[in-house]
């Protein structure tokens, strides 16, 4: 009680605790690193966006290396002209759930579009793709389940673990051996799902499936995949990983983004399991949240379907996915995985200061990439990452090495 | 079975490699107090004591295990069940 007293002041008020006093340490680090004179790295504004490729960015005209566009749908003519027609007729928003008064014939449309592009029986939009990991990891593991993941698993994975009441089990990046010893030491009753990633966003990599899913399949376990970052690219159709290495029909659940390829924003389940539908009513991110704009869906459906008839983009984003890594290779750099094996190009900084210094200087040549810092990042390294888009042209890309080129030597990285 | 002391005296064996700062390991030694492990040090950690043990300790367990003691309590109990 005596504590109490003392921080007792004459009104009557106590003191409070600063509940941000916890973001000390973090304000320290973006005050050291904004003294040593570099742009704050993660408030850009991009004042106008021409293209899926360039944008103004500080009254200079840049080329975007860091938007996850990969098939470049932003401003395809009939995707806008589809979002036009939606917001016209149908209004700015649903202003509802999807279970109450949020799903309208675009929401169905949308679903429909998914089912056929990637020739499943059920499909389920969610607002966003965080919130499609969030609700269907939390609604299908529960209480005495186990969840086992990779141990770089994108954080809407994480937090899907977190929000719901499963055990959960991590295992070493893309270890097939791993995964298979913590598989056979679960009890044989106890339900399981595995979680992995098509590909991992932060160096690129694609994961081992083939090898994985048959693992999975041999001790019982449910997989799940998110394809967030090869949708609409990698596999024949754009089905993603689990297309091209010839297990799309063993997995249980895919997961996906409209946020990327799709060029909109929103998230999506497709699966074969006959008691999908039964989700609709169970998830929780899925019914407490407002449904997607009409426009928003019409976007994504109208994208969805130009998607499957897109070989020519994919095979023309693959040229300018391996001759980005091979160029930056050529210049000395370091990249993530040893041939490009997504449109993720990750060049590894020797440390968050030099990694800054880059990144400015890249965007002062006329260049946007993201710069991925720990914690986001496997075994704290500092990533300037790269995205490339279907839409860009491979003069484009040599611009791009240009620009590498002269940053590079400017800060000593290379 | 292992008893408490010769779990105690294995964990301590498989810190070695991943003890750089040559911390003293008591009972009460913390994990990232006083080791400063990285969460990939401590995947490394935890998969080496599975694999000794053939057992698996959750991320949930994880979270509630944060010295040496403690660790080894958790493990002499996986054992038991």
């Amino acid at each position: 009680m005596g504590v109490l007293k003392e921080v007792q002041v004459d009104d009557g008020i106590k003191e409070m605790t600063d509940l941000l006093s916890k973001f000390d340490p973090l304000i320290e680090e973006r005050e050291t690193l904004l003294a040593t004179g570099v742009k704050d790295p993660f408030s850009l504004v991009m004042e106008e966006v021409k293209s899926p490729t360039v944008a103004m960015c500080n009254g200079k005209e840049t080329i975007l290396l860091g938007t996850y566009n990969y098939m470049g749908m932003t401003f395809d003519d009939d995707v806008r002209e589809a979002g036009v027609r939606a917001l016209e007729e149908f209004g700015s928003g649903t202003t509802g759930s999807r279970v109450l008064n949020g799903t309208y014939s675009g929401h169905k449309e949308c679903e429909e579009a998914l089912k056929d592009f990637y020739a499943m029986d059920h499909a389920m939009v969610f607002s966003t793709g965080y919130q499609a990991n969030l609700g269907i990891i939390s609604t299908l593991a529960g209480k005495g389940d186990y969840v086992i993941l990779d141990i770089d698993s994108h954080a809407s994975i994480y937090d899907g673990c977190a929000m719901g009441n499963a055990e959960i089990v991590a295992f070493r990046h893309n270890d097939v051996e791993a995964l298979e010893k913590r598989l056979k030491r679960l009890p044989p009753e106890a339900g399981k799902l595995v979680v992995l990633e098509g590909v991992y966003s932060m160096l690129g990599d694609v994961a081992p499936l083939k090898e994985m899913i048959r693992v999975c399949k041999e001790n019982g376990a449910m997989t799940l995949v998110d394809e967030a970052h090869s949708m609409g690219f990698i596999g024949e159709n754009g089905r993603g990983v689990v297309e091209a290495q010839g297990v799309i029909d063993d997995v249980d659940f895919i997961i996906g983004t409209f946020s990327k390829s799709v060029g909109t924003v929103g998230g999506f389940c497709v699966s074969n399991h006959p008691k999908f539908e039964i989700l609709r009513l169970a998830c929780r991110p899925y019914v407490f949240t407002a449904s997607l704009p009409p426009s928003v869906v019409a976007t994504a459906a109208t994208s969805i379907r130009k998607l499957m008839h897109s070989g020519n983009k994919r095979a023309h984003l693959w040229e300018n996915s391996k001759r980005l890594h091979q160029g930056l290779r050529d210049l000395g750099f370091e990249i993530g995985t040893p041939e490009a094996q997504s449109a993720i190009i990750a060049v590894i900084m020797p440390d968050m200061e030099r990694g800054a210094m880059m990144w400015q200087a890249l965007l002062e040549e006329g260049l946007y990439v993201n710069l991925a810092r720990p914690p986001a990042t496997p075994a704290n390294m500092t990533l300037l990452r790269c995205s490339l888009c279907a839409e860009h042209t491979s003069e484009q890309v040599d611009q791009i090495l240009g620009m590498f080129e002269a940053a590079g030597k400017a800060v000593g990285a290379i | 079975m292992a008893s408490r002391e010769e779990i105690m005296a294995k964990v301590s064996e498989l810190i070695g490699p991943f003890n750089n700062k040559g911390v003293e390991l008591k009972e009460d030694t913390t994990f990232q107090g006083d080791l400063e492990w990285d969460s990939l040090t401590v995947m490394d950690f935890v998969a080496a004591v599975e694999d000794e043990y053939d057992i698996i300790i959750t991320m949930n367990m994880q979270a509630e295990i944060e010295n040496i003691g403690q660790l080894a309590d958790a493990v002499a109990k996986l054992m038991d069940d």
